[in-house]
């Protein structure tokens, strides 16, 4: 029996008819074709489907497409601008050679933007700690810390456009 | 070359503003129309024969089109799954494997059925419906055990559990009957699961009409892919497409062909649809071959003023239950000699099944635990001796080059000592040392590692690579294409998934061709475009191969470019100057055509008499020997004395790998290296049950470091230029790897000196350093 979902992803309304244990993830990338959403593992560890749902960093593997019924998701599509400026963490990733095989990227830019929304000024323990739910096999999270420590910066004083909405 | 403007310039990777907006196209994003979705049905026991296998409750199942077993794939698959003889003429056995299993699995997730149906949770449902009737047989998993008469065979009524037993030299003794000093030591290698963040991924699809098959995967060699595969299943490689697009890491797990890679397009063309499979991740730690997986009995000798003399190493390397198809690239005796002048190396490598998944390359593929062993031998060697290991170091390196090494190999060029030297100062050895005195005073634990790393890298040559392989070169191609208006497109035989080849290579056209850095297009990974092979990208040989055989190219295009030139401006070749994209005529500077100018004239009228239209170009290269990087890491480390607890206090690495093209992408490379050497010393390990259930199928369990467990890194390099290329440049992928557990497992045997602790194995765990102290205090 299918259950219909109803939300709002990057700012744009659908709705689906979707099996009641469909994996937000699998919403996102195959229902929606929203692929920038990786998977890595199956156990919740990697963070390489990290979304923000109502502007907070959730697992997207660790939810029913059902269960974000009436919410608004953003994915890594929908953190640049409309006019396709970056946001500043992708910019800062970007500045920092923050990424290399880019698998883990989505998910360590959109765990970046919950973090520096609740923490606008985080040390470099406080970034590491934050992070520590998404792996990345690629840069041994040096030039991660150092992105999220450069966008930081560049958000001083802006707002966290993009972490928890308009 | 000449003085450049794009080459050694830190330019932002042209890769990353795609794959920051989640533009990356990975395999698993591709969706073709009619697609389905394969689930594999594995072995649940290391060791087990089928005695009959039911799928009819799978074939009845929601969505489910087929439920497919050896017997389905046997007349369509040919023969075995491929082997390198790789250094091994002495191979004892090499057991055949085909993809799915017929009668008896040998590994726990060895497939013996395939569930394809229309969405990937219906034939996931499906794949628990299949019902196999096992009967358990003896599981092999401890090589002391399997190495033992009468041991039970990885295989039934296979001889005995030897896969290759080869001396590469026998003879020390000299060295050793002169040696005041003999240290003696077992070292061991944990296996490892390489685990990139993508796990793998296949999409293919055959069309009936015109009898193709097109691939997406993800893989590190697409070509090597297309070879295996397409001769397999019977397909010519005109008509066999593999696109390996954007991949999310391999670290050498994604070269050698799986089962998956024959059964999938197998499936497709049995089928008549599309067929995607994508890897879980207890698939990926369970299947994807493993690295490492070895032990070492070791023996070093030299003399009390620190001059070493010889080396004897027995590797005993755990292959699991078929030889890979690059397996034996992990003996790696004919790296153990290091950075060092010995009289003689005594080397033998036993190769030996057990029923896990094969052992092939993990990042280094050998050259880590050559790294590894040597320098934890000097350190014993120096602490024997008590002399401070720098100084032991210094006294024993190579210092002229070319140098050929006990095993014939000849390093390029090198400053050792140099490297040192520089990582010593950066690091503040002598003050630590001051400092660690002091701790030591009041009962804490602090130590420094050093690890002073050679890396053969580039592969390769023919003449030794060809044999190796079973007959392919590890060459490599390139070609370029320059449009009518001057924008350029080249193809490439590596394959780049995460090391930044795009940005790279297209520095080195920039420059070559004095073209817009902007105009310069790079592709690679489609089997359908450019030069008819390519080898692939792995063994840090992208830059050193494929960049040559991409400036090989661009310098032919060059070449007739100034052909063309000469005829254009009514002057001789010889009086033509090439200069920033400019040609000029010697003398008379206002008369010159810029490349773009000669690109529009090469596809026109009025050519020199005698020259084909055209501005393009097809190389192969062929290097004349591997390149050799070096470098000095230094690890400084303060252990837990109540719960054996390892902190990074320090990590500096200084490395050298000749020229560098972009020192960002460069330093990105050492930095993921080092992660990787350090999440071997201290954290990672693959371990099974004794009856061959795997313990650490899922990311809880194999602890792949986060962010909290990786420390900050200083880097610095030392510039020697390989006189082997024209470039000048080694390879730099694996160097951080190569480099890393050496440095911080003699930083916790450092720090666990003042205990009487000699040796530590890996992983460093805090349970294990734990139990050493306490078997101290004993």
């Amino acid at each position: 029996m299918k259950h219909k979902v109803s939300v709002v992803i990057n700012g744009k309304q659908r709705e689906d008819e979707v099996e009641p244990r469909l994996l937000l993830v699998h919403y996102i990338r195959d229902v929606a074709g929203l692929t920038g959403t990786h998977i890595g593992c199956d156990t919740s560890q990697c963070g390489a489907c990290t979304v923000l749902l109502d502007g907070k960093a959730i697992k997207s593997c660790t939810m029913f497409a059902v269960q974000a019924d009436g919410h608004e998701i953003r994915t890594i599509e929908g953190l640049a601008a409309p006019d396709g400026t970056l946001h500043p963490i992708q910019q800062a990733f970007w500045d920092e050679h923050g990424l290399q095989c880019g698998y883990c990227t989505p998910g360590f830019i959109m765990a970046a933007a919950y973090l520096l929304d609740q923490n606008p000024n985080p040390t470099e323990e406080e970034i590491r700690k934050g992070l520590e739910g998404n792996l990345c096999r690629c840069t041994g999270y040096v030039n991660i810390v150092k992105a999220v420590q450069s966008a930081a910066r560049k958000m001083a004083g802006t707002t966290a456009v993009g972490a928890t909405g308009e | 070359m000449a003085i450049t403007t794009m080459v050694g310039a830190r330019i932002h990777r042209r890769e990353d503003p795609r794959l920051v907006r989640g533009q990356g196209r990975y395999t698993d994003d591709f969706v073709r129309p009619h697609t389905l979705h394969m689930a594999v049905v594995r072995s649940p026991y290391a060791h087990a024969r089928i005695r009959s296998l039911d799928t009819s409750a799978a074939r009845q199942a929601p969505g489910v089109v087929a439920v497919l077993t050896a017997a389905d794939f046997k007349p369509v698959i040919a023969g075995a799954m491929p082997v390198a003889p790789a250094f091994v003429p002495e191979k004892k056995q090499t057991p055949e494997r085909f993809p799915i299993v017929e009668k008896e699995a040998c590994f726990q997730g060895e497939p013996v059925a395939v569930v394809v149906a229309e969405d990937r949770y219906q034939a996931a449902d499906a794949a628990q419906l299949v019902q196999v009737d096992w009967e358990p047989l003896p599981a092999v998993m401890d090589l002391e055990q399997a190495m033992r008469p009468g041991s039970p065979t990885v295989h039934e009524g296979g001889p005995d559990n030897i896969g290759w037993d080869l001396t590469f030299s026998a003879d020390a003794d000299a060295a050793f009957a002169e040696a005041e000093v003999v240290v003696e030591q077992r070292i061991y290698q944990q296996r490892l699961a390489p685990t990139p963040m993508e796990p793998r991924a296949i999409l293919a699809e055959w069309n009936s009409g015109d009898e193709t098959m097109t691939m997406w995967m993800s893989s590190q060699s697409p070509h090597f892919i297309r070879l295996f595969v397409g001769g397999a299943l019977g397909i010519p490689e005109s008509r066999f497409r593999v696109i390996a697009p954007d991949v999310g890491g391999g670290f050498g797990s994604k070269i050698s062909p799986y089962p998956e890679d024959y059964l999938v397009p197998a499936a497709a063309k049995l089928l008549g649809r599309p067929v995607k499979w994508t890897e879980t991740r207890t698939e990926n730690l369970q299947n994807a071959t493993h690295g490492r997986g070895q032990y070492y009995d070791l023996a070093i000798a030299g003399n009390r003023d620190g001059k070493l003399l010889g080396l004897k190493v027995t590797q005993y390397l755990d292959i699991g239950a078929y030889v890979g198809t690059f397996g034996a690239f992990q003996a790696c005796a004919c790296l153990l000699p290091g950075a060092y002048v010995w009289k003689q190396v005594a080397s033998r490598t036993v190769g030996v099944l057990t029923n896990k998944v094969p052992t092939d390359p993990y990042r280094g593929a050998g050259r880590p635990e050559a790294t590894h062993l040597v320098e934890r031998m000097v350190d014993l060697f120096a602490r024997e001796i008590g002399m401070d290991p720098a100084e032991v170091r210094r006294k024993n390196f190579i210092t002229e080059f070319p140098h050929t090494n006990p095993f014939g190999l000849v390093y390029d060029s090198g400053n050792y000592a140099g490297a040192l030297d520089k990582a010593l100062q950066i690091a503040g050895y002598e003050q630590f040392r001051r400092e660690q005195e002091a701790a030591r005073a009041q009962g804490r634990l602090l130590g420094v590692g050093l690890s002073t790393w050679i890396e053969i890298c580039g592969f390769g040559p023919s003449a030794a690579t060809a044999p190796a392989t079973g007959g392919m070169a590890l060459t490599e191609s390139a070609q370029v294409r320059v449009f009518p208006t001057g924008s350029v497109t080249c193809y490439v035989g590596t394959h780049s998934h995460g090391q930044g080849h795009d940005t790279t290579f297209a520095q080195i056209v920039a420059d070559a061709l004095g073209v817009p850095y902007d105009q310069v297009e790079i592709r690679h990974g489609d089997t359908a475009e450019g030069p008819s092979f390519g080898y692939g990208t792995y063994g840090s040989r992208s830059l050193a191969v494929g960049g040559m055989a991409l400036l090989t190219a661009a310098g032919r295009v060059r070449d007739k470019a100034k052909k063309i030139a000469a005829h254009v401006l009514e002057a001789a070749e010889e009086d033509v100057v090439f200069d920033q994209g400019q040609f000029y005529v010697k003398g008379s500077p206002e008369r010159r055509k810029s490349i773009q100018e000669i690109a529009f004239a090469a596809y026109g009228a009025g050519l020199p008499e005698g020259m084909e239209l055209g501005l393009e170009a097809v190389a192969y290269y062929d290097p004349s020997n591997f390149v050799w990087p070096f470098g000095a890491h230094i690890c400084m480390v303060e252990v837990d004395r109540e719960t054996g607890d390892v902190k990074i206090l320090r990590y500096v690495a200084v490395d050298d790998c000749g020229n560098v093209i972009n020192p960002m992408i460069v330093e990105g490379q050492i930095h993921g290296g080092v992660a990787q050497g350090i999440a071997q010393a201290l954290y990672e390990e693959v371990v099974y049950a004794e009856d061959g259930t795997l313990r650490t199928g899922t990311m809880l369990d194999y602890a792949v470091p986060t962010a909290n467990e990786m420390p900050p890194m200083t880097l610095d390099r030392t510039v020697t230029p390989s006189p082997t290329n024209e470039l000048g440049v080694k390879g730099i992928g694996e160097a951080g790897t190569i480099a890393a557990s050496a440095a911080v497992i003699n930083a916790v045997c450092d720090a666990l000196a003042p205990l009487g602790i000699r040796h530590v194995d890996m992983p460093a765990s805090p349970d294990r350093i734990w139990k050493l102290m306490q078997e101290a205090k004993a």
